[in-house]
């Protein structure tokens, strides 16, 4: 079975919103589109997205990490949104995993909204019906397209490479390698929907010494104290050898 | 969660359908035992079951308004094995099949004795289509009380407390309308029909207190750690994305202070509970107009607590959606 996903890498995500352009412009002119926005040049503009970018700060000034934070569906192996549809119109393709909505079903009730914690769902305004991403499904599969455009248009808009695309039940693809080798880690886990999306954290790379390994304990020389080493101030044998 | 005007007129109304229908019903039953007078003639079953298909009607007729592409409605009836919202498709338009059936046999007087029960007591079609009745009145209610307490994660409602509470809130506002009814059509049903408003008002009040306390006890199920997966006890959002508002920032939030919320919840537990059940212990009933006043506070007040029902909920996707930037 075929479990397709994003995997985004919050190390790498600088909060260009490239990806949200990028979506927002293949979506609205192809089959999962018009992503309608409403008032867009008045004062309350509003608008539907299958992507945003948030940015959330931790910690306490001075000490605070800015943490860019893409959000869009993450195709829940068990989707709660699927089984409360009163349509059909919402479903989880067997195929490839993907959570659709057919907008030729959708009645509009906002029900699946309400049934999805992480808020993924935007209503469309305009065409009255439910709105989501599409792992750009119909890109994704184009045989026109050469091979490496076959990816999102997210993964493949963003500057930094921050979005991973591929099967997470395959174990040697980039995202399942990604998720095992570097943290990967699903939203809100607490509510057993198995996001196949996953988030890579923020990583430090830090060495751990411990006190007594920078200076030599068991230094012979230091033990009958005849022939005491160089201080850690003067320069060492090392600085001459060449 | 953003309250709907369609979906409190909904739920409100055919509670009040519901709970009208198993009002009649039971002092049919009564009756059957010789506990009430019976009601013999077109005059009080058939009106009644047609004023329970008013509120029921007014109720469908509100929810269409919740729907973006209401031509399409019918599909709604397809998912039954898994929607609750589905199954309530099906089930409230069954029910008012029943109603109006049952209202006609008794319009009619179609009463012929289909059989005798071993005691004695002879059953005709009013009966089996009361029975009928019944049972999908409590199948609607479970029906629209799941379609809240199936959503794990909205944990105010996720608790039999939902269901239940819609049964004796629908039944409340039915009996007090029965009251009503009897007053004009019926007078000698008058207290059968209050003295139960009085009942199983004071019963809603418990269960909606119950459901009131134990929501002011839940621990949010999410935090926005474990929303973004970020491990530390201080996370401020900067930023939503975008600098207007957008669909999850209109649904999921009903907008209002504090001391509104406050306000709402005390008004509804005086509008819905305690006035109604005071009044109907106090005879205000026995008139037509006294009866009407009781329904129409606490249809109000019901209208109220349904507000605050959605409102009381908080749907975890808020979490990213904590400040404007």
């Amino acid at each position: 079975m075929t479990q397709l996903a994003l995997v985004i890498d919050l190390n790498v995500c600088v909060g260009c919103h490239a990806c949200v352009t990028s979506c927002k412009e293949w979506n609205t002119s192809g089959s999962a589109g018009p992503m309608t926005d409403l008032n867009p040049y008045g004062k309350d503009p509003t608008g539907t997205f299958f992507n945003r970018v948030q940015t959330f700060e931790v910690g306490e000034f001075p000490n605070t990490e800015t943490v860019h934070f893409p959000k869009s569906c993450l195709h829940c192996e068990d989707p709660p949104c699927v089984p409360v549809c009163p349509t059909g119109a919402s479903y989880k393709r067997k195929e490839d995993g993907i959570v659709l909505v057919d907008y030729d079903k959708c009645i509009g009730c906002k029900y699946c909204s309400w049934a999805c914690p992480y808020g993924v769902r935007e209503f469309d305004e305009d065409q009255k019906v439910m709105k989501k991403c599409t792992l750009c499904v119909d890109r994704i599969y184009d045989a026109r397209l050469p091979e490496a455009d076959r990816k999102p248009a997210c993964v493949k808009a963003c500057p930094p490479g921050a979005r991973l695309f591929g099967d997470i039940h395959d174990p040697d693809s980039v995202v399942s390698r990604a998720i095992r080798e570097e943290g990967g880690y699903p939203l809100m886990p607490e509510w057993g929907t198995h996001p196949s999306n996953h988030y890579l954290p923020r990583r430090k790379t830090r060495i751990r010494i411990h006190e007594d390994e920078l200076v030599r304990a068991d230094n012979p020389l230091r033990v009958d104290r005849q022939q005491p080493g160089p201080s850690k101030a003067e320069p060492t044998m090392d600085d001459f050898s060449w | 969660m953003h309250p709907a005007f369609s979906v409190i007129f909904l739920t409100t109304l055919i509670g009040a359908g519901q709970g009208l229908f198993l009002a009649l019903f039971t002092a049919q039953t009564y009756a059957a035992f010789d506990l009430l007078p019976a009601q013999t003639g077109p005059g009080f079953y058939g009106p009644g079951s047609l004023l329970a298909l008013a509120f029921l009607a007014a109720g469908l007729l509100a929810s269409f308004f919740h729907l973006g592409r209401p031509e399409r409605a019918w599909r709604a009836a397809t998912q039954w094995r898994t929607s609750w919202l589905s199954r309530e498709v099906i089930v409230l338009p069954a029910f008012m099949g029943t109603v109006f059936l049952y209202g006609l046999a008794h319009w009619l007087d179609w009463r012929p004795v289909l059989l005798v029960l071993p005691s004695g007591l002879p059953v005709d079609p009013t009966a089996v289509l009361g029975v009928a009745g019944t049972v999908l009145a409590f199948l609607l209610f479970v029906c629209t009380g799941m379609v809240y307490a199936c959503l794990r994660f909205l944990r105010e409602w996720h608790t039999p407390l939902t269901v239940i509470n819609f049964v004796l809130l629908g039944g409340a506002s039915g009996f007090t309308l029965a009251a009503g009814l009897a007053a004009v059509a019926a007078p000698a049903l008058v207290p059968f029909f209050a003295g139960w408003a009085a009942i199983i008002t004071f019963l809603g009040l418990v269960g909606r207190g119950a459901s009131l306390w134990r929501n002011r006890r839940l621990r949010p199920g999410s935090t926005v750690q474990s929303a973004i997966g970020v491990k530390h006890p201080r996370i401020v959002q900067r930023s939503q994305g975008f600098m207007g508002g957008s669909f999850n920032t209109r649904e999921f939030f009903h907008g209002r202070t504090g001391a509104w919320l406050k306000g709402v919840k005390w008004g509804f537990l005086l509008a819905a509970f305690v006035v109604p059940t005071l009044l109907l212990g106090a005879g205000t009933a026995g008139g037509v107009g006294g009866a009407l006043f009781v329904f129409i506070v606490q249809y109000a007040g019901l209208i109220a607590e349904r507000w605050y029902f959605f409102a009381e909920a908080n749907h975890p996707q808020n979490l990213y959606y904590r400040s404007m930037a």
